[in-house]
């Protein structure tokens, strides 16, 4: 199947594509779904994309290796620029995470049925990206063996415990937090499926391995009771959640005194920036996805119309907050903040700031047009080119305040090494690897509530 | 199993199957209002009549919930405060030792992790999950119940269950099949 | 007011230049030009493997390289190497068996933990300079200077600060050679009998000696002696840095050979004609001038400010402090001088000069004529001899001499002019009439002017039968290649010696530990010419000593010399001398057309004798900010004539890309990067000595350019009709100050004059508004919030440091930025070397450093110096955002770091307004070396990888003398009394300008500092609340002339 088949097809005027495709039945929707997961034989494409996700994940664990050999030396960090691609690359990839919960847990409040659809995979997304995001704060002081356990509080001999006053601290309860809840969601929204699963597999093997995890799961009206009110309650719980963990990152930054970080309105700022670039990791996964395993039927134009539409949305805020920022290092009067803006746009640096202006506000601004959010393969450009922008924006925040900040005698610059990108570039080999891993073993999308969504799932009275 | 030999009847119960989540809900109804109670429905999605016809559409989650919330954030607080202010006070930056608007964000995310801990082991405990084994998966054509049927299952266990009895009683809701659920 | 402030505090940071000509449109072009391919250049160096390996090879073996394992493994074993031999000797270091006295502050016997203070010397080109050498458990750690001598006063400079390093130098030359072949003292003393007895048959005809400048009356007896056996030997000297000019000059102007010792303290004007007295040790009584210097601009309304005009042809640290600076070529030095001779009335002629040299004439004119016997006129070493006489006219006409400037006799035995001298070896060389080179201490074959092709000579002399070559220094260097004998020579710790001061005062070098390497002194090595039974240099000292002090109580004043560190009333008498004042020959260097060039010892590795020493090489050069490297300063207009693209080469950090100029000078050329130095005389180009070594340890390899390759012996310190052409390659200078340009970006709020980290102001100003520095210059309202202004509580009323409150003043207006506080420092607290590439990156690790800030027109500005060490803010920043607690408040204030808490997230680093916090990126500190483990501070700690570390106020000393107080008592009376600590940089401050104490004593002295209406936070608006603050600058130009620079 190409982009430009029926599936695709442009819609007539006022007319909004199904949420599924025509046709589809409890059982087809089972056997299409599961069958991904079940089949015997391994699709030509998983392979290659999974062998050169392999290969960047061990470049990652190389530059790793050598990091904890050498030192954080290896990196083009230094002073003044104390943090460079490591914090970057946290936020950056922190960011991407937040839309799967965003898809599962606010959609869901807010009874948007075409989640359904795509929160099983923006969940798992969130869950590889926020692995990756963990990576950075572990291996960015080049001696995670001291960060691993000084950070947690544990009654040490010497009594010493973690700072609290420490945005870092936070990081680490926020991050953990994130992690843990974002899987247990994942998890037990899995549990229904891995009983399909268990019930339509072929091999005892495998009925054997998806029976345990489905831990026994019968679908008794008792247990769905009770499932529901939890599902309702975990997304309940991980609404307020997501909203904090992007802003406890930004405080990282609002809590010190440098220009360009000491900003009180990096939380929301920052939470519309996650959003945004989480959006568009959506579609860059969706879009490939529904096309290799034809899956059209589920992920409609409609999906990929409503996240654009999203990102449209936050995009705007995110436009918003780049003209409050200028504003407020005017308004300020403040010689430090000015000089600040001005040395991001007129520095060193100055191109990255204007390369992310384009990135992440002119160029998405074709998504006001309905062609374009209709337009597979345009919408996957748009994302990639707003993830660019966003991790631009955290390149700017980080290493362009400090390189110039308060005395002009210790302003310095700042130059990325091999190792640097080998690490960035790694982790996004090790998320494809486990997101690979996740479609050819897990349900990519969640068959039960598909099944809730099909017209003949209804009680008529 | 022991247990189960032990009781009168040789059975679990009865498993009535039927095509559409209609016949089902229309079943579950009209054996709750003949009287049965130790019933259950198995379906491939959440059907919330269903649950409501056996009268099963009330849970404790939500209190688990409120308690975990409230450990957590009580712990979380509490940590905070006895490690800046009476284990181990430092003057850190000029800040005050009970530096509470610092204290919050680690608060806040403890009691989240509490609450969300607890929604989920206490569902899963509330459902007696994990369970390795149960006898409704004795029945046939159980499969699908986690794919395109719907079952009812009447226990064996319900003082108003005779095997011929309730046989017949279900026979009137036009089942596809009803089949004897051995232990 | 705030009008005037704008346009004389105009502050720009290092090195920035402001081209006139450049437009802003004209700039932002440059700057978009320069911008995209320096960039990326720059990052495929960072990921080319080959060329960081090249550098590496050249650097300190264990730091900086992360790069290339096989190189660090390599340095690692041939440091190995190096090491073994002396793990055995550093095992069994011992005491000497002589009798060396402790100072007697300390414990007559030693106690464990508790350091001794030994006063001794350092021989510096022919001068002393007296210190005061801390011991722990017999092994010196610490350069002081010694107190009681009046050429010292507690104070040092960076050199001997830093020699502690070169004692411990693995690099030294361990053992005797005979043609390369490791041999022993005995067989040598064995071997050359037979060539002494030949010499002794023709009475010494082919026999010569060449040392360095000396002042040791015990060297010089024993040359006398051997001379007398030796009738036709001769003894030359020469220093590549030496002082034939000034001899000269003293000839021309009293007939005679006379050193002058200046007393800057009575001067109320000061004239200097290229006298950078204020720059370097190199300058004899450097370190008592710059204290006299600025005890009179402490405080500028309780006594006379003095005011000093500077007319120099380079840029000098002295030229910056200057009220009043003109800058020419090195010849128009003399036009100003016989103007202005003139114009006092000291002979002289008219002169032809531009208006402005002319107005900054008659200013300095009138101002000394006023000041008669209350003034001084300074000649610089480099300048000709003409200019001393002409300096040496004036002051008497002025009625200074025996006021402000007294002559003595030459501190130097047997003075002679260098150059001279050392053509003189040179041409016996050619005509073969020498048989017996001894080389002590000097390295001609490196350092000797070009036009002799020493080193030629050297070779065809090495290679011809019977002739013998011995040498005798530290280090085996470019001279060794051709020494029959190499002898490795013992560091001044290591051997007995004596050297007089600047002005005479003689010292007894007493060594603190027994020669690390087995080395011999100068005195052991004559003994085996001198036909005394060889003995050691103990005997041979206390010898020349009984017959210079014969009487009973020899024992008694012997004890009492070695241990004051100074020979009581042993400093020359003032010869009373009138120049004459009649018309003085002008010099040789006619102002001629091209280029002039001229030559100046390196600011930190001088003459290149502490080539080989990483802290020095590590140590920023004032002004210039680089390491690692000399450059060839040139003016802003000049780079502009050559189209440099200076935003391009000096708007960032760390790695410059500089391009490479090529200087030809009488038909030789050099190659070296340009540096647009502000303030730099136009057509004219200063090359600094010391570098581009051909052999030498691993440290000084293959950096720099070698200034000696272009250095004739006609014009050893400047010369005219050179040209300078554009080479298209580059040179990657190691600079720890970015030097950015004002027009870069283009907006007024970026430019430095809004930010003031300096305060400064004119003598009128300050007297109309005392309170100037604690102003923002705009709204001219208080910078710090008032104590209220916070939701912090009040750790102060709380008292929360009712002990002891720590806080520290900085004066501004005293601070030279001679660097020698830096060295200090890294003495003190073991702090690492990171080498040039590291450097690049901003990695240096040294605490404190020196900011420079320009002040003033690019072409002649003025520029303060500000020692930046950590703030120790009460309200720190770097604190709260630790999440490990690994830097905290302490109950006396001081933002303590706790090494082996650290994870190193950096955070506080990014968080610090001041950036005063450093890194251990990688394993810096040296791990390996048993020799550098013996040289470390035993009471700091060495910090290993993924550390943070800053300043700490030198904690160590803190607690020590609470453990002393607390030994006394805990009354009131116990506690630490005002001065009872100094931190390292107070200590080696030259000019006092650094002042450490405890605020909560209204009497100590830097409360009074603090109370003075000058005193002002850094970025106080920030509201860290600093307990480190500064005195701002108050500078006194001459009103006449004010007004007309600033036109």
């Amino acid at each position: 199947m190409s982009f430009y088949d029926n599936p695709d097809a442009l819609p007539p005027k006022g007319v909004r594509p199904p949420i599924i495709g025509p046709g589809q039945d409890l059982g087809t929707v089972t056997d299409r779904i599961g069958g991904v997961v079940l089949t015997r034989h391994t699709p030509v494409f998983w392979i290659i994309i999974f062998a050169i996700a392999a290969m960047l994940a061990g470049m990652l664990q190389t530059a790793i290796g050598y990091l904890l050999f050498k030192g954080v030396g290896i990196w083009g960090i230094n002073i003044p620029v104390g943090w460079g691609f490591a914090i970057i690359n946290f936020v950056w990839w922190i960011g991407i995470g937040h839309a799967g919960t965003l898809i599962s847990a606010i959609l869901l409040l807010f009874k948007q049925s075409w989640r359904t659809s795509i929160n099983r995979f923006a969940e798992a997304m969130t869950i590889f990206a926020v692995m990756q995001a963990g990576l950075f704060p572990l291996i960015h002081t080049g001696r995670p063996w001291l960060a691993a356990y000084w950070l947690f509080p544990y009654p040490s001999s010497m009594g010493v415990w973690p700072q609290f006053r420490s945005p870092l601290i936070w990081d680490v309860f926020a991050v953990s937090t994130y992690f843990t809840v974002s899987f247990l969601f994942w998890g037990i929204g899995l549990i229904p499926d891995f009983a399909t699963l268990r019930d339509s597999a072929k091999s005892l093997v495998v009925r054997r391995i998806y029976g345990m995890l489905a831990m026994g799961w019968r679908g008794s009206a008792r247990h769905w009771n009770r499932y529901e009110t939890a599902y309702m309650l975990l997304a309940g719980l991980a609404t307020p959640l997501v909203l904090s963990v992007h802003s406890v990152v930004s405080l990282d930054f609002a809590v010190s005194v440098i220009p360009g970080w000491h900003t009180t309105f990096f939380p929301p700022y920052f939470v519309a920036g996650a959003i945004y670039s989480g959006f568009s990791m959506v579609l860059i996964l969706a879009i490939p996805f529904r096309y290799l395993y034809g899956m059209q039927d589920f992920i409609t134009l409609r999906h990929l119309q409503n996240c654009a539409k999203v990102m449209l949305a936050t995009g705007l805020i995110v436009a918003y907050s780049y003209g409050m920022e200028v504003f407020f290092a005017w308004y300020s009067a403040n010689k430090y903040e000015w000089g600040m803006m001005w040395n991001r746009m007129a520095g060193p640096y100055g191109h990255y700031y204007w390369m992310l202006i384009l990135c992440n506000i002119v160029l998405p601004q074709s998504l006001w047009f309905n062609r374009v959010r209709s337009t597979p393969w345009l919408l996957f450009l748009v994302s990639l080119v707003v993830n660019t922008g966003m991790w631009l924006e955290r390149y700017v925040i980080v290493v362009v305040s400090l390189q110039r900040d308060y005395v002009p005698s210790s302003w310095g610059m700042y130059w990325f090494t091999k190792w640097d990108v080998m690490t960035f570039v790694g982790t996004m080999g090790f998320f494809t690897l486990l997101f690979f891993l996740f479609i050819r073993f897990m349900p990519a999308i969640s068959i039960f509530e598909i099944r809730s969504l099909l017209p003949q799932s209804k009680v008529k009275e | 199993m022991t247990a189960s030999h032990l009781t009168s009847s040789p059975v679990y119960g009865l498993m009535a199957e039927f095509e559409t989540p209609t016949d089902l809900v229309h079943a579950a109804k009209g054996a709750f209002e003949a009287g049965y109670r130790k019933m259950d429905t198995y379906t491939p999605y959440p059907l919330e009549e269903a649950a409501e016809a056996i009268g099963a559409h009330h849970n404790r989650v939500p209190l688990i919930c409120l308690i975990g919330a409230i450990l957590g954030m009580c712990g979380g607080y509490s940590l905070e405060y006895w490690v800046s202010v009476v284990n181990y006070p430092i003057n850190v930056g000029g800040k005050p030792f009970h530096a509470w608007p610092a204290f919050i964000p680690v608060t806040f995310e403890c009691a989240i992790l509490g609450a969300s801990l607890a929604t989920v082991f206490g569902m899963l405990a509330l459902n007696g999950l994990p369970q390795p084994y149960h006898p409704v998966f004795n029945s046939p054509n159980f499969v699908r119940a986690s794919r395109d049927r719907f079952f009812l299952c009447i226990e064996s266990q319900d003082p108003k269950f005779r095997l011929d009895d309730t046989r017949r009683f279900l026979q009137d809701f036009h089942p596809s099949e009803i089949t004897e659920v051995p232990y | 007011m705030a009008k005037k402030n704008d346009t004389n505090l105009n502050l720009i940071p290092a090195s920035a230049i402001k081209p006139a000509s450049l437009d802003l449109d004209g700039v932002r072009r440059k700057l978009a030009d320069a911008k995209g391919p320096k960039y990326w250049r720059t990052l495929e160096e960072l990921s080319n493997e080959e060329a960081f390996g090249e550098m590496l090879e050249r650097e300190f073996p264990r730091q900086a390289s992360e790069w290339l394992d096989p190189v660090s493994r390599r340095g690692f074993l041939k440091l190995a190497g190096a090491s073994l031999a002396l793990a055995g000797l550093a095992g069994c270091t011992k005491q000497p068996l002589e009798e060396i006295l402790p100072y007697v502050r300390q414990p007559e016997e030693l106690i464990p933990g508790k350091p001794l203070f030994y006063a001794t010397a350092m021989p510096f080109s022919g001068y002393g300079i007296p210190l005061l050498v801390e011991s722990h458990e017999y092994r010196p750690t610490k350069i002081e200077g010694n107190p009681d001598h009046e050429g010292s006063l507690r104070a040092t400079d960076l050199f001997s600060q830093a020699s502690i390093l070169d004692l411990y130098d693995p690099d030294r030359s361990t053992i005797p050679t005979h043609m390369g072949e490791g041999t022993s003292w005995g067989a040598f003393v064995g071997e050359i009998r037979s060539t002494v007895l030949a010499q002794k048959a023709k009475q010494g005809a082919g026999l010569r000696f060449l040392t360095g400048a000396v002042s040791s009356p015990t060297l010089g007896s024993q040359m006398h002696a051997v001379l007398q056996q030796f009738p036709q030997a001769k003894w030359h000297r020469y220093e590549p840095v030496h002082r034939d000019n000034m001899r000269q000059g003293s000839k021309a102007a009293f007939g005679n050979y006379y050193d002058p010792v200046y007393n800057f303290a009575a001067a109320d004007v000061v004239v200097s004609l290229d006298g950078d007295f204020l720059s370097g040790a190199w300058f004899p009584g450097f370190i008592r001038y710059a204290r006299d210097w600025a005890s009179r601009r402490k405080q500028p309304d309780k006594q006379p400010m003095n005011r000093l005009y500077v007319a120099e042809s380079s840029s000098t640290t002295t030229g910056m402090k200057a009220d009043h600076r003109v800058a020419v070529r090195p010849s128009e030095i003399e036009k100003i001088a016989r103007a202005l001779a003139a114009k006092v009335g000291a002979g002289g002629s008219g002169e032809q000069l531009t208006p402005e040299q002319q107005k900054f004439v008659d200013v300095a004119a009138k101002d000394l004529g006023e000041h008669r016997g209350k003034s001084v006129v300074v000649p610089g070493l480099y300048q000709p001899a003409a200019v001393h006489a002409l300096a040496h006219a004036m002051n008497s006409a002025l009625g200074n001499i025996g006021q402000t400037v007294s002559f003595i006799d030459p501190v130097e035995i047997d003075p002679v002019e260098h150059t001279q001298s050392i053509r003189e070896l040179a041409d016996d060389l050619k005509s073969g009439k020498v048989d017996v080179l001894v080389v002590m201490g000097a390295n001609p074959a490196y350092d000797a002017p070009v036009d002799l092709e020493f080193e030629s000579l050297l070779k065809q002399f090495s290679e011809q039968s019977g002739r013998v070559l011995i040498q005798l220094s530290c280090y085996r260097d470019e001279t060794t290649e051709y020494a029959h004998w190499h002898m490795p020579e013992t560091h001044y710790l290591e051997s007995w010696s004596d050297v007089r001061s600047y002005d005479g005062t003689a010292t007894i070098i007493q060594p603190l530990i027994l020669p690390l390497y087995g080395g011999h002194s100068m005195h052991e090595l004559l003994t085996v010419f001198g036909g005394q039974p060889a003995s050691s240099g103990y005997d041979l000292v206390r010898a020349y000593w009984q017959t210079q002090h014969t009487g009973a109580d020899f024992e008694q004043w012997w004890r009492r010399s070695v241990h004051d560190g100074y020979i009581a009333n042993s400093a020359f008498p003032v010869r009373q001398v009138s120049a004459r004042t009649g018309a003085i020959p002008s010099s040789a260097s006619a102002p001629g057309g091209g280029i002039e060039v001229s030559f100046r010892p390196d600011p930190c590795i001088y003459d290149g004798r502490f080539n080989n020493n990483a802290w020095l090489q590590e140590t920023p050069k004032p002004l210039t900010r680089n390491t690692w490297d000399n450059v060839a300063m040139i003016s802003p207009a000049h780079a502009e004539r050559l189209k440099f693209d200076q935003l391009k080469d000096q708007n960032d950090h760390q790695s410059d890309a500089q391009n490479i100029i090529e200087i030809e000078f009488q038909g030789r050329k050099v190659q070296a990067p340009y540096w647009a130095q502000p303030g730099h005389p136009d057509n004219a180009v200063t090359l600094f000595l010391g570098y581009g070594r051909r052999k030498t340890g691993r440290v000084g390899s293959g950096y720099g350019y070698d200034a000696y390759s272009v250095r004739p012996s006609n014009a050893q310190y400047t010369g005219v009709d050179s040209k300078i052409s554009r080479l298209d390659k580059q040179w990657h200078v190691a600079v720890t100050q970015g030097h950015f340009n004002l027009a870069e970006p283009s907006n007024k709020d970026f430019s430095i004059d809004q930010r003031e980290p300096v305060k400064a102001a004119t003598l009128e100003e300050y007297r109309k508004d005392p309170h100037f520095a604690a102003k923002d210059k705009v709204t001219q309202e208080n910078e710090a919030p008032g104590p209220d202004e916070t939701l912090y509580p009040d750790y102060r009323g709380s008292n929360w440091y009712k002990q002891y409150a720590w806080g520290m003043a900085i004066d501004l207006n005293s601070c030279i930025g001679c660097q020698t506080c830096a060295v200090a420092c890294q003495a003190e607290n073991n702090i690492a070397v990171v080498g040039k590439e590291q450097v690049q990156r901003g990695r240096e690790m040294q605490w404190l450093r020196i900011d420079t800030y320009y002040q003033g027109d690019a072409a002649n500005p003025q520029a303060h110096f500000q020692p930046v060490p950590c703030m120790q803010c009460e309200n720190a920043p770097c604190e709260p955002v630790c999440p490990v607690g690994a830097t905290v408040h302490s109950t006396e204030g001081l933002n303590d770091m706790v090494y082996n808490r650290c994870v190193g997230t950096r955070y506080c680093s990014n968080n610090c307004p001041y950036k005063v916090r450093r890194f251990n990126f990688l394993l810096f500190s040296d791990y390996d070396t048993p020799s550098l483990k013996l040289g470390r501070n035993p009471d700091v700690t060495v910090r290993s990888r993924g550390v943070m570390e800053k300043c700490t106020y030198c904690v160590q000393r803190i607690n020590a003398a609470r453990i002393n107080s607390e030994k006394r008592g805990n009354g009131p009376e116990d506690r630490i009394r005002d001065g009872e600590i100094l931190t390292a940089c107070q200590q080696a401050c030259p000019t006092d300008a650094i002042i450490f104490g405890d605020i909560n004593d209204p009497n100590s002295q830097v409360s009074k500092l603090k109370s003075d209406p000058r005193n002002y936070a850094m970025l106080a608006d920030v509201n860290t609340r600093p307990r480190t603050t500064y005195i701002g600058a108050v500078r006194n130009p001459n009103p006449e002339l004010e007004s007309g620079e600033k036109a």
